[in-house]
């Protein structure tokens, strides 16, 4: 290379960090500025009474719906540029060979590093098992990589703070390691389909975080909010309207009387009903947000959140390409059970 | 040519077969464009994430969609 293009590239490189510089700098006094703002237009301009059940309906709405769209943004796009370092097929990689137990560890651990989608859940699963990775650490790394996701992580740190954040991140990472252990050690190989045993691996797989420059990573970035953002808008305008409603209109009593710690079915009817419901975190945690702060148990709320994202009908229908209906039913189970004993050991100590 | 698009019919894969086309118009190549639908086939080439691009038997993408010119690139070194 010669003098003059390095100078060059040391110019564009400059001028890409100027501009993370100041979009991290906007994006923080947008944050700042949230709460006072909708203060001032709804309370002075627009003469809402903002302790009213209405007004405070409204305000809840706008200031929780700004607030949560910054939190996606600034995370998602950290959290892609820091995962364009691992790829699906490292993570194969760094799990061949390795035995149950300390697989299954390591395993769920690479779930949440991972970048992976549960629409590629099929052709991972394939890749993974004809590679050599046992059944249950296969299992963990699946079940890992929805329960502690970026969306999920990014909202219980803004909305909760730290505290909850590591107490779920540390309880999804114990059920993925669990069921996955118990699912290898239940010796289910009969029950997945035989054509992917006999799936044979030809040629050398691309990695696909190979080669990639700084701008290409903040362009995955970039990208990744928007397609992340585009997907899940209307579960989270939804989830925000129905946190809005149940702010300003139900009562505190009504939530104390029917799901408080005491109530010993709380946990078991939040499984019961976050399983078949399908969302993903985005649209769950506004309305956990307000659960909350009427009054219901944190650990009711997080076995209720981690039932709607660990498991989903599209998923499990998904998956039935590979695995046969007994082994998606113990995995449900598994799963499940693993998630109604966190939300009673989190009831019980906090 | 052989250019195989590798994805179970999700939209990505969609968009990755219109990218193609797109580059295999604009370099006027004479390529034969197959979309490979099954999950076995598509595993074999060891590939873990949707869509997956193959030309001559060769994976040259996987996991993203790429721009029409991004493709083209990838089509014109392997002419």
């Amino acid at each position: 290379m010669t003098a003059a293009s390095s100078a060059v590239t040391r110019r564009a490189g400059m001028r890409r960090w100027a501009l993370v510089a100041a979009a991290a700098v906007a994006w923080w006094a947008l944050y700042a500025v949230n709460g006072p703002f909708w203060d001032w237009l709804l309370g002075d301009v627009v003469g809402l009474d903002l302790d009213s059940r209405a007004g405070g309906a409204v305000r809840f709405f706008l200031y929780d719906s700004v607030k949560i769209l910054l939190l996606l943004t600034g995370i998602i796009f950290v959290v892609t540029v820091l995962r364009s370092f691992m790829s699906v097929e490292r993570t194969r990689a760094l799990l061949g060979g390795r035995r149950e137990g300390v697989g299954n560890v390591l395993a769920a651990g690479l779930g949440v590093v991972t970048p992976f989608c549960s629409c590629s859940a099929v052709p991972a699963f394939i890749g993974f098992v004809a590679a050599g990775v046992p059944l249950g650490v296969t299992m963990s790394f699946l079940i890992a990589s929805p329960l502690v996701n970026e969306v999920a992580i990014a909202l219980l740190l803004g909305l909760f703070g730290i505290g909850p954040t590591l107490l779920y991140v540390g309880a999804g990472l114990t059920i993925a390691i669990v069921a996955g252990w118990v699912i290898g050690r239940l010796r289910l190989e009969r029950y997945v389909e035989p054509f992917v045993f006999e799936t044979k691996l030809r040629g050398k797989p691309l990695d696909p975080a190979y080669g990639l420059t700084w701008d290409d990573r903040l362009r995955m970035g970039i990208e990744e909010v928007g397609a992340i953002l585009r997907k899940i808008w209307p579960y989270l305008l939804v989830g925000i309207g129905l946190g809005a409603v149940i702010h300003g209109w139900v009562p505190a009593e009504w939530f104390a009387q029917h799901a408080s710690a005491d109530n010993p079915l709380g946990v078991l009817v939040a499984v019961g009903l976050g399983v078949p419901l399908y969302s993903n975190a985005a649209g769950i945690l506004p309305l956990v947000d307000v659960l909350f702060a009427k009054g219901v148990p944190m650990g009711t709320l997080l076995a209720f959140m981690m039932a709607t994202v660990a498991l989903s009908l599209p998923e499990t229908i998904l998956l039935k390409r590979v695995l046969k209906p007994r082994l998606i039913a113990i995995f449900v189970g598994v799963v499940a059970l693993g998630i109604v004993a966190v939300g009673y050991l989190f009831n019980a100590i906090l | 040519m052989h250019i195989k698009i590798l994805g179970p019919g999700c939209a990505n894969c969609a968009n990755l077969e219109r990218a193609t086309r797109e580059a295999v118009d604009a370099l006027g190549l004479d390529a034969q464009v197959e979309k490979v639908t099954d999950y076995g086939e598509i595993a074999a080439y060891g590939i873990m994430r949707t869509p997956g691009l193959v030309v001559d038997e060769e994976v040259v993408l996987a996991g993203l969609v790429p721009t029409a010119a991004r493709v083209k690139e990838l089509l014109s070194a392997r002419v």
